[in-house]
């Protein structure tokens, strides 16, 4: 079943809460996992682990540095499902 | 049947599925045997997940390499699932930045002595810590990256590797008795986490594709893994305190 933009992006705002405790509603497109929202390399490899298995997708090592915004990811996620 | 049918091993260091470690895990099962995994800390998480994408999801235990705690309740939580061990896979490096990518010069003893705790001593230190679940023969393989040269950007961690390499003639020489046998497998240069985090790692990437006799795939774990499998196999039976070079041939050549 293919998620909407929306879908992925609360799902992925859940995702980084329950990693890292930033609440979901500060997960917007624009912002930037690192500068903004200061997710280390380390949650940033678990965000991306569970966000496989959430979304049925694979996103590959070499994809997840291009993967700056949360807009980046989101949209990575849309086009990456089947 | 699988050259590993029954056998039972400890699998260290998968993180991601790009991690040499993974696929070794991934073939293992392919050919028979039995696995369990250890992580740490944050990465536990991570490494759960990693489990379930093998074949057969495999039980995860916790192993910082440098904790003392850990190391003497390890004997106990691998007797949770396995009641004896005829295999250890060693995958486990660190080292801190400023011991890498050409501060060479600069670096404090503090963080070459991190470096070599976690990439060299750690074989030790788990190879002794489950001495007593070893069977008669068992098979103990490292990761190394070939220590005999120096490199680009390697720096410390070359220093450490050529610990590591050492520590592992040493193992064999005081385990051969109880039928141990402890090697390495010398890779050449692979995109996984650790190589990720070595500033300038493209130039070793380079050298490899340029010169190796065989050509040289930088995201394909597979053949470092094999070898794994058949060190650990019955394969190699009189084989100890080796180092089998799995770089494409790049380590015979000279320019
Ligand atoms: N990638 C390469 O180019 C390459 C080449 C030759 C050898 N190697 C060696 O292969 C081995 C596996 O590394 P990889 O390249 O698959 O990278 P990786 O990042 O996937 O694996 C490194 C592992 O070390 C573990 N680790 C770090 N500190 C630890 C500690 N204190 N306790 C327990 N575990 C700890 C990490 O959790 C991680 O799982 C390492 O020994 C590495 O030096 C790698």
């Amino acid at each position: 079943m293919a998620h909407s933009e929306a879908d992925v992006l609360a799902g992925l705002a859940e995702l980084v809460n329950e990693e890292t405790g930033i609440a979901a509603d500060l997960v917007q497109p624009e912002k930037s996992f690192t500068d903004d929202l200061d997710i280390d390399s380390i949650s940033m490899m678990t965000i991306v682990v569970n966000a496989e298995d959430k979304f049925d997708v694979k996103i590959p090592d070499e994809e997840v540095t291009n993967l700056v915004t949360v807009k980046d990811a989101v949209d990575f996620i849309v086009g990456a499902q089947g | 049947m699988g050259i590993l049918e029954g056998k039972k091993i400890l699998i260290t260091g998968v993180l991601t599925e790009a991690s040499i470690a993974y696929t070794a895990a991934r073939i293992a099962q392919e050919q028979g045997a039995e696995v369990i995994l250890s992580s740490f800390g944050r990465m536990l998480p991570i490494t759960e997940k990693m489990s379930s994408r093998l074949p057969k999801k495999a039980e995860v235990i916790e192993l910082d390499a440098t904790d003392p705690e850990h190391l003497a309740k390890l004997s106990e939580r691998v007797g949770e699932h396995f009641d004896s061990l005829d295999g250890i896979v060693h995958a486990i490096a660190f080292a801190p930045q400023s011991a890498l990518g050409g501060n060479f010069l600069q670096t404090e003893w503090s963080d070459v002595s991190n470096a070599v705790e976690v990439s060299a001593y750690s074989l030790k230190s788990i190879t002794a810590a489950l001495q007593d679940k070893l069977n008669n023969p068992s098979s103990v393989v490292g990761l190394t990256f070939d220590a005999s040269l120096s490199w680009p950007v390697y720096d410390w961690m070359g220093v450490a590797k050529a610990a590591f390499e050492s520590t592992s003639r040493y193992l064999a020489r005081y385990l051969g008795a109880e039928g141990i046998r402890v090697n390495l497998v010398s890779a050449g240069p692979l995109r996984t986490t650790a190589a990720k985090g070595i500033p300038g790692f493209a130039t070793m990437e380079e050298l490899w594709t340029d010169r190796a006799p065989l050509g040289w795939n930088l995201t394909d774990t597979e053949p470092a893994a094999k070898a794994i499998i058949a060190l650990l196999s019955d394969f190699f039976p009189a084989t100890t305190g080796e180092i089998v070079h799995v770089d494409g041939g790049l380590h015979s050549t000279g320019a």
